[in-house]
């Protein structure tokens, strides 16, 4: 595949453990100050997957992009210390940040891949603090090209890809044509550890700041929160000791 | 079976492993990223600007980011953040809460005896300002960057490098990718060697590299054994009605007795939201062996006195630490060549005043002022290839550091009497407040914390109330707050020396206190699946890095060593 670029892209996500988030007390969101934001884990695996098949000299050059405020930064570097040759870092902040959405990111990633001359996008199957599912989808559709989604296993064979995708059914075999989207799903590999020297080199590879206004794309968003409550209290259960218990019971709830 | 001093390969799979490490040269590497460290990279990189050298400073951090592993009380004392960074104020240091009610109490089952605060006493908080520990070493953190220093959080130092002639070298990180049988794993990787002119080290409260220090030096020969206390704090949002920012409260006495240390605090902050932060701290020379830390914590917030402002509220983080107790008594040798002490680590906490902060910060920047010229030195003046720094501990025993903890160096050890609490606060009206420390003498510890445990069968069981989910909550659900996690595919850090003494001494005289002691859970008993007979079960992924186990078990069997960079707790400003 005598590609000039591919892309590979990273969105930073609240990577956070669960038990630590809170909702705002106005229930606009939930609160993040403070919390540590990282790679998301299936970016990661995206983030991978790009860097090997670098190594197997497939593609020329992975560009980590990342679309946020100034930390994201930081999750360029990871990627960059995984093995990814440069970083752009798409500035979103403040309450554009807030609001940004698998719609907005996709226009930028399509503005980017054609920018860049893009061969391939490589993203996460989804982000782990909204689990949207979108992006990877809408920036195919953007830029007219095929998809090959939940990916656990990617080959290239010539100018065409073989794909395995993780499905309800099983395991779906697929072939698309390049150039391409694709969406990692857990299985496709175990992202390696971005070891202290290769941070320290990461440092030296360079990061290109743009603003989604630079690439022609309008980040307002489409969507209002309403509001952001946290789940209902789980009710204690109750034990029956034969069926017709369980019966009495559930008629008594009005469930049956 | 030997001490395993990190995690490492099994000895089968050492061969199969290319086992050559990077390694890269700095001026200074600090192991640590808490306020002494950052205190002493700042004042390195204030004092190279203002020199005009160039000096590369590198610092290490197990935490996945600068202040989250930072636990504190706390009431901070500015002194030394004041003589570190005078605009401090101008620059956004989170000191948002000035102290304005100060409240020290005796408490009994249901009552509380009102304690004046005279002016002089070490527990008077004017002109302090309740801080979010984690938040200012974030802020920090970033000063730090701000000035040039390379920060690395994330990498745990696990390993001192030394050179030839038996000086400190540098450290080295863990490797990584080990699976829990000890084979690599594809993703293994060998940790990265950082060499320095010299090396600060600032682990904290019992750090697992300055135990290795203090025996390859022998550095503790003229100093007490270090004793030490475990601090449990929460963080609540409690109802605005009950909310009075800026206000301290301290007691003492329920649910102890009067022979075991330990009290209370409860802050609250006023960063415009009605948050509290609240604690338990108790002292690791306690003699029952079914003492809970956890569970004092827990009922003593069911006291009248204490209950009342959490009532309606609700907890939203948890987490846990060992701090030291030890004073100017423990504090050991602290220069060796190729390395300097720091902080918490060798210990120069305030005891009585609760503030060791302020201290640590002050060490770091005298370590770091002591190190400059030697290390801009037209000529390296050393006889080891590791610098050697003696000025630093000449210059602390010089500084305000060693006066203060000089002078309340005979409050703590002055419980050790038949009349335990009372006798202590007697002492301290009649030879600190009035004397001001200055006796001739200076009391002496009771051995070391481990070897305090009576036999089990020499005590009483303590019954505990259950907790009633409201304020008082269960261990696990509070392991969850603290937001521990760990990489589940690695050796467990928690290592035992012999493992067939957990069972035949631990649980056999002493009825498991590993159980009671921790603050996470680590430590459970456990059936064995044959049915006759038990055995130790170690859920290391639980571990919040306090230490205690390694301060407390009676065997001195439990070595913490460091797990790969980047695990245990997630504190968010604690």
């Amino acid at each position: 595949l005598s590609c000039k670029v591919l892309s590979s892209v990273v969105t930073p996500c609240y990577c956070f453990v669960s038990p630590q988030i809170r909702v705002k007390p106005d229930n606009t969101g939930v609160v993040t100050d403070g919390v540590k934001h990282s790679m998301n884990p299936f970016c990661e695996i995206a983030v991978e997957e790009a860097v090997k098949l670098k190594e197997k000299k497939l593609i020329k050059e992975v560009v980590a992009v990342s679309c946020g405020p100034q930390q994201s930064q930081e999750t360029i570097r990871t990627a960059l210390a995984m093995g990814a040759d440069r970083g752009i870092h798409v500035d979103v902040s403040g309450k554009d940040y807030e609001n940004l959405g698998p719609l907005q990111v996709s226009k930028i990633l399509a503005a980017l891949a054609k920018q860049e001359d893009a061969q391939l996008i490589l993203l996460g199957k989804q982000a782990i603090d909204d689990d949207c599912n979108q992006t990877g989808q809408m920036t195919a559709a953007l830029l007219d090209w095929p998809q090959g989604t939940f990916a656990s296993e990617v080959s290239l064979e010539g100018d065409k890809i073989n794909l395995v995708r993780e499905i309800d059914g099983g395991l779906e075999h697929i072939k698309i044509n390049t150039p391409a989207v694709i969406t990692a799903d857990l299985r496709l590999n175990t992202p390696r550890y971005a070891t202290l020297p290769n941070i320290m080199k990461a440092k030296k590879k360079k990061i290109v700041t743009v603003k989604p206004a630079d690439l022609g794309v309008d980040v307002t968003s489409r969507l209002e929160v309403l509001k952001v409550e946290e789940p209902p209290q789980r009710q204690a259960g109750m034990k029956v000791e034969t069926v017709e218990d369980l019966v009495v019971k559930l008629k008594e709830a009005g469930r049956v | 079976f030997i001490t395993p001093l990190a995690l490492v390969l099994s000895d089968t799979h050492l061969k199969s492993v290319e086992m050559e490490r990077f390694a890269d040269e700095a001026d200074v590497v600090i192991v640590g990223g808490g306020p002494a460290g950052l205190a002493a990279a700042i004042r390195l990189k204030q004092l190279a600007n203002k020199h005009e050298k160039e000096l590369r400073v590198c610092l290490v951090e197990k935490a996945p980011q600068i202040g989250a592993h930072t636990l504190s009380g706390a009431c901070l004392e500015p002194s030394a953040l004041t003589e570190l960074i005078p605009d401090w104020k101008e620059r956004g240091a989170p000191l948002n809460t000035p102290v304005t009610e100060d409240v020290f109490s005796i408490l009994t089952e249901k009552y509380r005896i009102p304690v004046p605060i005279l002016p002089g006493l070490p527990m008077q908080n004017h002109g302090n300002y309740i801080v979010r520990m984690g938040n200012l070493v974030r802020w920090l953190g970033e000063q730090a960057e701000e000035l040039g220093v390379e920060l690395y959080p994330g990498y745990a130092a696990a390993e001192v490098l030394f050179h030839e002639d038996g000086s400190v070298k540098g450290i080295a990180t863990n490797d990584v990718g080990i699976a829990k049988d000890g084979s690599p794993k594809d993703i293994f990787e060998r940790g990265m060697e950082l060499h320095a002119k010299v090396t600060l080290f600032g682990e904290g409260c019992h750090g697992h590299l300055a135990k290795q220090l203090y025996n390859k030096f022998n550095l503790r020969e003229n100093c007490e054994p270090q004793t030490y206390a475990i601090g449990l704090k929460e963080l609540w949002m409690i109802d605005e009605k009950k909310w009075r920012p800026g206000r301290v409260e301290h007691s003492v006495g329920w649910p102890l007795d009067r022979n075991t240390y330990g009290g209370s605090f409860l802050y609250h902050l006023n960063e415009g939201e009605p948050l509290v932060a609240l604690g338990f701290v108790v002292g690791l020379d306690y003699t029952n062996p079914y003492l809970s830390p956890f569970r004092e914590f827990q009922r003593w917030k069911h006291h009248p006195f204490v209950a009342p402002t959490l009532e309606g509220g609700q907890r939203i983080a948890y987490g846990a630490r060992a701090l030291n107790e030890g004073g100017c008594q423990s504090i050991p040798k602290l220069t060796f060549p190729g390395g300097l002490l720091i902080g918490c680590s060798p210990g120069f906490m305030n005891v009585p005043k609760i503030k060791g902060t302020h201290t640590a910060m002050k060490s770091g920047m005298l370590a770091a002022e002591a190190i400059f010229p030697k290390l801009t030195a037209e000529t390296l003046d050393s006889e080891t290839a590791g610098l050697h720094v003696p000025e630093y501990a000449e210059n602390l025993k010089n500084s305000w550091v060693w006066k203060e903890l000089y002078a309340v160096r005979n409050i703590r050890p002055s419980f050790h009497n038949y009349f335990g609490l009372y006798g202590g606060m007697i002492y301290t009206g009649i030879f600190y407040w009035i004397f001001r420390g200055k006796e001739p003498w200076t009391l002496k510890h009771c051995g070391t914390d481990a070897n305090q445990l009576k036999p089990a069968k020499e005590c009483t069981p303590i019954e505990y109330p259950k907790p009633d989910g409201k304020i008082s909550f269960d261990l696990l659900s509070s392991v969850a707050l603290s937001g521990t996690n760990h990489e589940g595919d690695q050796p467990p850090h928690l290592t035992l020396k012999d493992d067939s003494i957990p069972v035949a001494r631990n649980l056999g005289i002493y009825d498991g206190p590993e159980q009671r002691f921790c603050p996470a859970g680590v430590y459970e008993y456990v059936p064995l699946d044959t049915g006759n007979g038990m055995r130790l079960q170690i859920n290391a992924q639980n571990c919040v890095h306090c230490k205690t186990c390694d301060i407390k078990d009676p065997s001195q069997n439990i070595n913490w060593v460091v797990p790969e960079g980047g695990g245990g707790p997630a504190y968010n400003g604690m």
